[in-house]
């Protein structure tokens, strides 16, 4: 019975030589593939900043200084010249606000140069809000500097290969840079206007800005310069939150102050005395802030100096090729204004591309598949139009909408979608719904407040989506609800209803917005989009009013089968200016039927087809590399070796050459060679530790042996052999599950063999194991011996033909160990055979017929159990009168007395006959009372193995 | 003629009670295909206290919860988890909605200790009390030992879930009514629709807990000590967790097994999301597969010495 001891057990658990050299590369190369992976990656770029002075202005010679710097690739030089991209940026950012995006178009091979607007961070100048004679023609000079540079390819002398890239405020100033100077090859305007007044004065049912709503939440923050303003979705932006200035990179003089917003602080101002009230806003723009502000109303001039700043007028001359890039989640520059853009260019043959994604100044990057999809779609137009590289891109249009949210990481998904052709806001399709609900009179309140809540602005991108914070006063708003739609609707453009108003005052501010009810009431605002109208020469009368068409701002949405339409049309909004006075307007629809645009688009393939694929493909290969491996096993099987060895076919165990090498070196066993004959009860022997547990391992197939045969009837047992079913065994003690009784393991066990019930003969296993009633109890309550038994009659169970028994006799008792030597020896007829393995001498000597003796993993004799024992020479005498014995057989010939034993005779025959010795005693007259031959295998067990004690098993 | 029709088998042999009926030398009635019959092997793991004891908590676990919502005062605390703390909130709105919240409390951990006690108890409790050596010494192929082992395992995890799930939308109905299924991430989903996405979100959680059965099978072919393989399994499936919290790991994070193991959530949304539930699966698939060819590799070469 040998279990690992613990100090073998670490002793192989601790890793040899070899084990530690594989481990230790392992380990370093996961090392390394961790270090490689999470290593910040900097593109291989160069940089350069510095403070350029360019001349513009209205003459051309204003000197205004800008602070600059231009990413290279590494490899552009004179020789190696490079496209280049000029990168704008949002209002209220600097150089640094797009430095991430800077650095990616260098690190695709672009000379990339960023620049601070005039009015902002350490450029000089005031704010002029893109103005062509002053931030255009800035722009202009750069496109200059940058065709004096060697690195940069041109197309003419002076012309240089350009994209102009923007977002907002630089989105804007792209439109107009290309409208004014054609050296621009390509432009891709991001989430910004096509007519300032109409984006800051929103009228919606076409009139002018003169008559327009002023949006004063905006422009507040725009004016009062409260932070970042407009993120691009491919991060180009105008954030300056997320980058302080002077940062590492540049190389001047650190700023005076944080020049975040304009009139921010008096650090941020210019040398020039600032005034409180501008800031560094140019001062015709200040005063038409500060006049539209204060009245809620522009005048024509303040709309005359927006539109100088608004592409609305010059798109006829933009003959760059243009990616229109817009947000769906934009209350400041919605989707008519890139709408309005994309008709004016195309109109004259220009190719424009439209492309719309779920962020904007409110939404942000939008979802991550929706950033990827933009900065694919830029990098694709500048590598065709400005590079020269890769095929058209075509003009088909695609947008997206806002799936649901990601579990992952709590953000949104989006689903993107392509059609060929741009269908502008009013879409392809439409499907007219039904409002219904009676007039119903509105008031205004004084001075705007309370005011309704839709949107506010930079309250994050999750606010104007979820639709949490819109929400309308009592009393000041007016409902018209649909019945639950029958079937889902995809709406992607701007939907139309048509009121009617009568106001004692003749003129009524509205707003008219468009929910979305789910069955339980809950109403969503998509985006936070309102549409504002100013209604003038209102009769009194309700049923006198006139109809007018409001076209509601552009969204794409899904409106679910079950949920309702709600038009809510309100006297107040936070976000823009409204009348001071209170008055009562009463508020109807005109036909009640809101048409919602749609537009026929295939979902655009995203990576989850792509992972779809590699699923399938795993799934496949799975299941193509399990039938291959269950082939190769059947085969295997199949050509496994069934022949019979002849030599050995009649005999139940032929051992050959056995050898077993552990891993650590350990030779447990080696030229093990012996034979189990039918009839035979064989007794392996030896000392503990000499190598018997090993050879019956392998022997049951639970171990490889290092070298050697074994043969079962002639067949050749490797682990697993179906010859295995024809021995039965204990080894290395029982095993049953300590939760069954001894019957059901015996049960349990002859279940697992999937063999006939009957072949089992529990009744004759159960005898042998004589438990009694206790064979209903549960194992783990048995003694040491009653396990034993139990183990030994699992082993009989079906009566084996070769029986293989690891110290049977451990744990029992006397009666029970004579008990066992009778039933052995019964069972090794009918052509069975047993083989026993034990240190016990007597054991052996009484049970077995054959024995084999092993020391230190040899066998050091086998043959029948008389043969090792041998014909002692040597006998011991009992005699009435010793001493006269030992005298009388001292002088026989030949025969010599050992040295007195414990007063004992023994006598070395040595040849002669024992007859002949009995003989000469009783001539003597010495009373013989015992003959014993001295045939005892511990002689010849300690003659084999040695008398030390000691180290047998420990080698 | 001789007229002799029979062969006499093996000398020596043909006395013997179950002379040999197969060429392969087998005896009589042993196939190796028949034997570990997937019952027996069934039979024999019901019969354990541990199989016991699990599945009785699977179905106990719901009666708990719904209990302590009788408890509930109605002081709306919000739970402050984001998008998808309205599953708390809506758990007592129907059956659905408290199968789902089951599920939702015992996918990250009590399912995770489950699926590791029944995969690597398995072969490493017969190791230990040494009655892995009888089997193989039958004998029964390693292969299909461990192919039986395996199955049986997997057929208790599933039962253990399907328990779960099906004891809590059968107590939920009772108590709380056959309602549609509801949360702020999609549109409200009408029974029917419901069950479809419960049965949905059930399959993917099996699949992700492929990994913490592969993991556990792994670790229960290399040890003798059960106690070793289950607590390695968690403890490891808790290490993936921790790390996956960390977000400066970047990109690595997609390379946890646990990375994906919330992407059932998308499931429940409108439309329904699959993009994490596609990787998630294929991660949980390769995962399983290698954690299983390595204990089929090392089970079918190493040494029984326990």
């Amino acid at each position: 019975m040998r279990s690992p001891s613990p100090a073998a057990w670490i002793r192989r658990a601790l890793p040899t030589r070899r084990r530690a050299v594989a481990t230790a590369a392992v380990a370093v190369l996961l090392v390394g593939a961790v270090v490689w992976a999470v290593r910040p990656q900097g593109p291989d770029v160069r940089t350069s900043s510095a403070m350029l002075t360019v001349r513009s202005g209205p003459t051309g010679d204003e000197p205004v200084d800008l602070d600059t710097t231009l990413y290279l690739p590494a490899d552009a030089s004179d020789g190696n010249k490079v496209p280049a991209v000029l990168l704008a940026h949002g209002f209220g950012g600097t150089k640094e606000s797009v430095r991430s995006d800077a650095e990616e178009f260098a690190g695709r091979g672009y000379a990339v140069l960023t620049w601070t607007a005039r009015g902002f961070g350490r450029s000089g100048g005031q704010i002029h809000l893109d103005d062509p004679d002053h931030e255009v023609r800035d722009a202009e000079r750069l496109l200059d500097w940058l065709a004096a540079r060697p690195e940069i390819r041109t197309d003419a002398a002076g012309d240089p290969a350009v994209g102009v890239v923007g977002g907002s405020y630089g989105g804007g100033l792209a439109l107009l840079l290309a409208a004014r100077d054609q050296r621009v090859d390509a432009i891709v305007p991001m989430i910004t206007w096509n007519d300032l007044s109409r984006a800051f004065l929103p009228e919606s049912t076409g009139k002018d800005a003169t008559q327009g709503v002023f949006k004063s939440g905006w422009a507040g923050l725009f004016f009062g310069g409260g932070g970042s303003v407009g993120t691009g979705p491919a991060g180009i932006s105008g954030a300056t939150g997320a980058q302080p200035e002077g940062a590492p990179e540049s190389a001047g003089p650190p700023s005076p102050g944080p020049g975040g917003g304009p009139g921010t602080g008096p650090g941020a101002a210019p040398a020039r005395a600032a005034d409180p009230s501008c800031g560094r806003f140019a001062a015709d723009v200040c005063a038409a802030y500060l006049r539209i502000a204060t009245t809620g109303r522009a005048d024509q001039a303040a709309v005359d100096l927006l539109r100088r700043s608004s592409p609305a007028g010059v798109l006829d001359r933009i003959k760059a090729p243009t990616l229109l890039v817009q947000g769906e989640a934009d209350t400041l520059f919605p989707l008519t204004e890139a709408d309005a853009n994309a008709r004016g260019i195309a109109a004259n043959g220009t190719p424009v591309r439209v492309a719309w994604f779920t962020g904007g100044h409110d939404g942000g990057e939008g979802p991550q598949t929706d950033s990827d999809r933009v900065k694919f779609l830029t990098v694709q137009w500048l590598d065709h139009y400005v590079k020269g590289e890769g095929d058209a891109p075509g003009d088909d249009f695609t947008w997206s909408r806002i799936a649901g949210f990601d579990a992952l990481d709590r953000g949104l998904v989006a689903t993107g979608y392509r059609t060929t052709d741009y269908p502008g806001t009013a879409g392809t399709g439409r499907r007219d719904v039904v409002v219904a609900g009676p007039p119903q009179p509105v008031a205004n309140p004084p001075a705007g407040n309370p005011a309704a809540i839709s949107s506010v602005p930079f309250a994050g991108e999750l606010s104007s989506l979820l639709g949490g914070v819109a929400g309308d006063i009592p009393g000041q708003h007016a409902r018209f609800e649909s019945a639950p739609l029958p079937d889902a609707v995809d709406v992607v453009g701007a939907p139309t209803v048509r009121i009617r108003a009568a106001s004692a005052t003749g003129e009524a501010v509205l707003f008219v917005k468009l929910y979305d009810v789910d069955p339980n009431g809950a109403a969503t605002l998509p985006n936070g989009l309102v549409a504002p109208v100013r209604l003038t020469g209102l009769p009194r009368e309700i049923d006198a009013a006139q109809p007018v068409t409001v076209t509601l701002p552009g969204i794409v949405r899904r409106i679910e089968a079950g949920h309702r339409l709600r038009v809510v049309v309100a006297t107040s909004d936070q976000a823009y200016a409204t009348p001071v006075e209170p008055a009562v307007h009463t508020v109807a629809l005109a036909d009640g039927v809101v048409g919602l645009p749609t537009v026929d688009g295939e979902p655009i393939p995203t990576a989850a087809v792509v992972w779809r694929w590699v699923l399938a493909g795993l799934l496949a290969a799975i299941v193509v590399g399990l039938v291959v491996v269950v082939a190769v096993a059947r085969r295997r099987n199949r050509r496994q070796d069934t022949s019979i060895h002849p030599a050995y076919a009649g005999t139940p165990l032929a051992v050959r050459e056995l050898r077993k090498e552990y891993a650590d070196g350990f030779v447990a066993v080696s030229n093990v060679d012996f034979d189990v004959h039918p009839g035979q009860v064989v007794g392996l022997l030896g000392p503990n530790g000499a190598g018997k547990t090993t050879t019956l391992r392998v022997l049951m197939g639970l171990t490889q042996p290092t070298a050697g045969e074994i043969y079962v009837f002639g067949h050749r047992l490797v682990p697993g052999s179906p010859v295995l079913s024809r021995i039965g065994a204990l080894v290395e003690g029982p095993g049953f599950l300590p939760h069954l009784s001894g019957l059901d393991n015996l049960k349990a066990y002859w279940r697992a063999t999937g063999r006939p019930w009957a072949d089992a003969h529990f009744d004759e296993a159960l005898e042998i194991a004589g438990l009694g009633d206790s064979v209903h109890r549960r194992t783990k309550n048995y003694s040491h011996g009653m396990r034993q038994r139990l183990a030994i009659a699992q082993a009989m169970l079906g009566l084996p033909e070769l029986l293989v028994l690891d110290e049977p006799t451990d744990g029992l008792d006397p009666p029970q160990i004579a008990e066992m030597r009778r039933v052995l020896q019964r069972y090794a007829t009918d052509g069975r055979a047993v083989l026993v393995s034990s240190h016990l001498l007597a054991e052996v000597e009484q049970t077995c017929t054959h024995a084999v003796v092993v020391n230190k993993g040899r066998i050091v004799a086998s043959g029948p159990v008389e043969d090792i024992v041998g014909e002692s020479p040597s006998v011991l005498f009992e005699v009435s009168d010793p001493a006269a014995a030992r005298t009388l057989l001292d002088g026989l010939d030949g025969v010599r007395v050992l040295p007195d034993t414990d007063g004992q005779l023994v006598v070395d025959t040595n040849g002669t006959a024992r007859s002949e010795v009995v003989a000469e005693l009783v001539r003597a007259g010495i009373g013989v009372d015992r003959v014993v031959p001295r045939r005892r295998l511990e002689d010849a067990f300690l003659a084999l193995v040695g008398e030390n004690s000691r180290g047998s098993g420990d080698r | 003629m001789a007229g002799s029709t029979r062969e006499e088998t093996a000398p020596g042999t043909g006395g013997g009670p179950a002379g040999p009926a197969h060429p392969s030398g087998a005896a009589a009635g042993y196939r190796p295909s028949a034997t570990m019959p997937f019952v027996a092997e069934f039979r024999r793991q019901a019969s354990r206290r541990r199989t016991q004891l699990a599945l009785g908590f699977m179905v106990l676990l719901p009666l708990i919860i719904l209990i302590a919502f009788q408890f509930d005062t109605g002081d709306d605390d919000d739970n402050g988890r984001g998008e998808f703390g309205s599953l708390i909130e809506f758990a007592t709105s129907g059956g659905l909605n408290f199968t789902l919240f089951t599920i939702f409390v015992s996918a990250s951990f009590l399912l995770v200790v489950v699926v590791a006690l029944f995969c690597g108890d398995t072969v490493a409790s017969e190791a230990s009390w040494g009655s892995l050596r009888y089997l193989l010494a039958v004998p029964v192929p390693r292969a299909r030992l461990l192919t039986v082992k395996l199955l049986v395992a997997l057929a208790y995890s599933a039962l253990a879930l399907l328990l779960l799930a099906g004891t809590a939308l059968l107590i939920g109905t009772l108590r709380y009514g056959w309602e549609p299924l509801r949360s702020t991430v999609a549109a409200q989903l009408e029974p029917g629709e419901g069950l479809l996405r419960l049965l949905m979100v059930l399959g993917y959680l099996a699949v992700v807990l492929l990994v913490v059965a592969g993991l556990a099978f792994l670790l229960s072919v290399t040890t003798d000590a059960a106690l070793g393989a289950v607590g390695g399994a968690v403890l490891l499936w808790i290490l993936s967790s921790i790390l996956d919290q960390i977000t400066a790991l970047g990109a690595i994070r997609a390379f946890l097994p646990t990375h994906f193991s919330t992407a059932w959530l998308g499931l429940l949304s409108t439309p329904i999301q699959t993009d994490d539930v596609v990787r998630g699966t294929i991660s949980a698939v390769a995962y399983a597969t290698l954690f299983w060819s390595l204990a089929y590799y090392r089970f079918t070469r190493k040494d029984i010495t326990s």
